[in-house]
């Protein structure tokens, strides 16, 4: 399996990270940045990982099996992720996930037909205090109102990049 | 900051986030930065680890442990090389905090971390970030790559000839990786099942060696402790708390927010002067002081001092700083389904107690707010709880049985009102929580 020189490259120092009878370390850093760019853990992926790491396929599968952000089917391209814990709860999370499930006409751990957008309703993402909160891939987003989210989800219908939806920026540095 | 100060903050640790490019090392120097550390070089390990447990600081993930006395622990005689670990799998519902203090002072947090190190002769670091925090991992890389350039981390720290290298790692989410145990297996690069202790840490985290583990706020206390003396940052709180304290304001406040105050802050006064009182005029029903895991106090009990001693007398939990404000409109109910339902989702599995236990009471809770519960389901709820107590491996149990007994408890007469096919009575319109 071939990886691109960038994502060689990150593999080559995380693996430098630990000590050298300690490259299992390495193993979910990998998977989760390898997803990024394989699209999903595949059978292929789990094979090479494991082979770079020094375990078993098993061993990878048991261990990507438990972590929430590891999948074994692609989502979207772009995957909107709508926090529903209590402080957002309480601020109005509930009714923009139900938001984009109309919209969007996905439900959760859904991907749209052109495996363009795919939706998640998530766990406290850690933004309590600026809720309610919504995740694109890994790019935050603020006191979201319905009307921004409808902004958001619009334009990733319409084609657009985030980034390229000005009404509705993105917080993180 | 994505929050506006409050002129009752004391900022200790907060105090260079508003200065331009504070993340930047040059602005970091530039105000007292990595002077902790050169300081730190020229006492003993003995001479650290005493004045961190005089200066009252306690564990900021949670638990409220003394930090000295933890660093303490760490046998000096081992063979073994031994690890600094940093929690920054920020994931307790409710908490925010960690997540500024890597975006706006990383240095801070590089340079608590390198004291620590000395404090216990361990030549290696590592940041466990949680994998929603992509940006912050990059961030800190760059941090990271700041302080090897000046050669505050590397071989020869501060041409001292002492070793000292520093590396982030991603988790990629796992609520349970923030639970101590966890996190060295996941960091091992397995699933995040809690270890069985004793061992502690201390004695055999990392890959079975020595090893100091952190909450990220805890390491940034440090910087101040060595410069400004075990006394001054123990003066800033209240007795056997010492310091301040980022809290978390979530919910129903008009000024939701992160603010540094000083332990023991009243917690009525952080509602309404720090946090602008309730929205919309509204009265106050409930509060949960430090995060999901901590049992709620009703209005009447939040008259009280913010600090660990004084929220444990109250039955509850300072836990991570999350302050959670619910008002007169909140269904409990419902409060208490959506917090069993993130446990529900989290339990690792591996204790039966918890997995068995946070699954039933996720669907009584359920079933409760869709208003087809019994009153002997109140007790059902009450007692599937207190089986949960105790009965795990890590606190993930009793994180999720804790609040369910206080929403019981407290608020009976809320779930009373479920009964009998009666309607959700805050809801306008009855709805299903997604499961």
């Amino acid at each position: 399996m071939t990886f691109s020189p960038e994502l060689e490259a990150r593999f080559e120092r995380f693996l430098a990270k630990y000590p050298a009878d300690r490259k299992r370390s390495a193993l979910i850093p990998m998977l989760i940045y390898g997803q990024d760019e394989v699209g999903s853990i595949t059978d292929e992926f789990v094979e090479e990982v494991a082979k770079r790491v020094g375990v078993t396929p098993l061993e990878v599968r048991e261990v990507a099996g438990f972590y929430s952000m590891l999948h074994y089917k692609p989502m979207g391209k772009y995957h909107v992720q709508v926090c529903t814990n209590i402080s957002c709860l309480l601020t109005g999370g509930e009714e923009l996930y139900e938001r984009a499930c109309h919209k969007l006409g996905l439900g959760h751990k859904q991907v749209s037909a052109d495996g363009r957008i795919s939706l998640e309703e998530v766990e406290c993402m850690g933004a309590c205090s600026w809720a309610p909160a919504v995740q694109i891939n890994y790019d935050f987003y603020h006191d979201v109102t319905p009307e921004q989210l409808d902004k958001l989800l619009d334009g990733l219908k319409a084609g657009k990049e985030p980034e390229q939806i000005s009404e509705v920026p993105k917080v993180n540095c | 900051m994505y929050n506006q100060p409050s002129p009752l903050e004391v900022q200790v640790l907060t105090r260079r986030f508003r200065l331009p490019n504070s993340h930047k090392i040059e602005t970091y120097l530039a105000n007292d930065g990595y002077k902790a550390v050169e300081k730190a070089l020229g006492m003993t390990q003995d001479e650290i680890i005493n004045e961190v447990k005089a200066s009252g600081l306690r564990g900021r993930g949670g638990a409220g442990f003394p930090t000295g006395m933890k660093w303490s622990f760490v046998p000096r005689t081992s063979p073994k090389p031994k690890y600094i670990m940093v929690n920054a799998d920020e994931s307790e519902p409710g908490t925010c905090k960690d997540r500024l203090l890597m975006e706006f002072d990383p240095h801070q947090l590089i340079e608590g971390i390198i004291i620590a190190g000395l404090a216990i002769g361990a030549q290696q670091g590592y940041i466990y970030i949680r994998g929603e925090f992509r940006y912050l991992i990059e961030h800190m890389d760059r941090a990271i790559a700041e302080a090897y350039q000046r050669g505050f981390l590397g071989s020869n720290i501060f041409g001292r000839g002492v070793t000292f290298n520093l590396a982030t790692h991603s988790g990629a989410g796992a609520y349970e990786c923030g639970e101590e145990s966890a996190l060295l297996e996941s960091f091992e690069g397995k699933r995040g099942n809690p270890r069985i202790r004793p061992p502690f840490p201390a004695v055999a985290g990392a890959y079975q060696c020595p090893t100091i583990l952190n909450n990220v706020e805890t390491y940034c206390a440090v910087p101040s402790i060595i410069l400004g003396g075990a006394q001054y940052f123990a003066g800033l709180g209240s007795p056997k708390n010492g310091g301040t304290r980022l809290f978390c304001l979530s919910g129903h406040v008009n000024k939701p927010g992160v603010y540094e105050l000083p332990m023991g802050f009243n917690l009525m006064r952080m509602i309404n002067e720090v946090g602008g009182g309730i929205r919309g005029g509204k009265k106050l029903k409930a509060v949960i002081p430090g995060g999901s895991s901590c049992p709620v106090l009703k209005a009447d009990e939040c008259d009280l001092a913010m600090d660990f001693d004084s929220v444990a007398a109250a039955k509850s939990m300072l836990g991570s700083g999350g302050v959670i404000v619910m008002d007169e409109d909140t269904c409990m109910v419902k409060a208490a389904l959506r917090i069993m339902k993130f446990y529900a989702h989290e339990s690792c599995g591996w204790c039966i107690p918890c997995r068995e236990g946070t699954a039933w009471l996720k669907k009584l809770l359920q079933r409760f707010h869709d208003g087809m519960g019994t009153k002997s389901d109140i007790v059902l709820i009450g007692d599937l709880s207190k089986n949960m107590l105790g009965r795990t491996f890590c606190p993930l149990g009793d994180a999720a049985a804790m609040p369910t007994i206080a929403f019981v408890e407290k608020f009976r007469e809320e779930f009373e009102a479920h009964l009998d096919g009666k309607p959700c009575p805050y809801e306008k319109s009855s709805r299903l929580v997604a499961a």
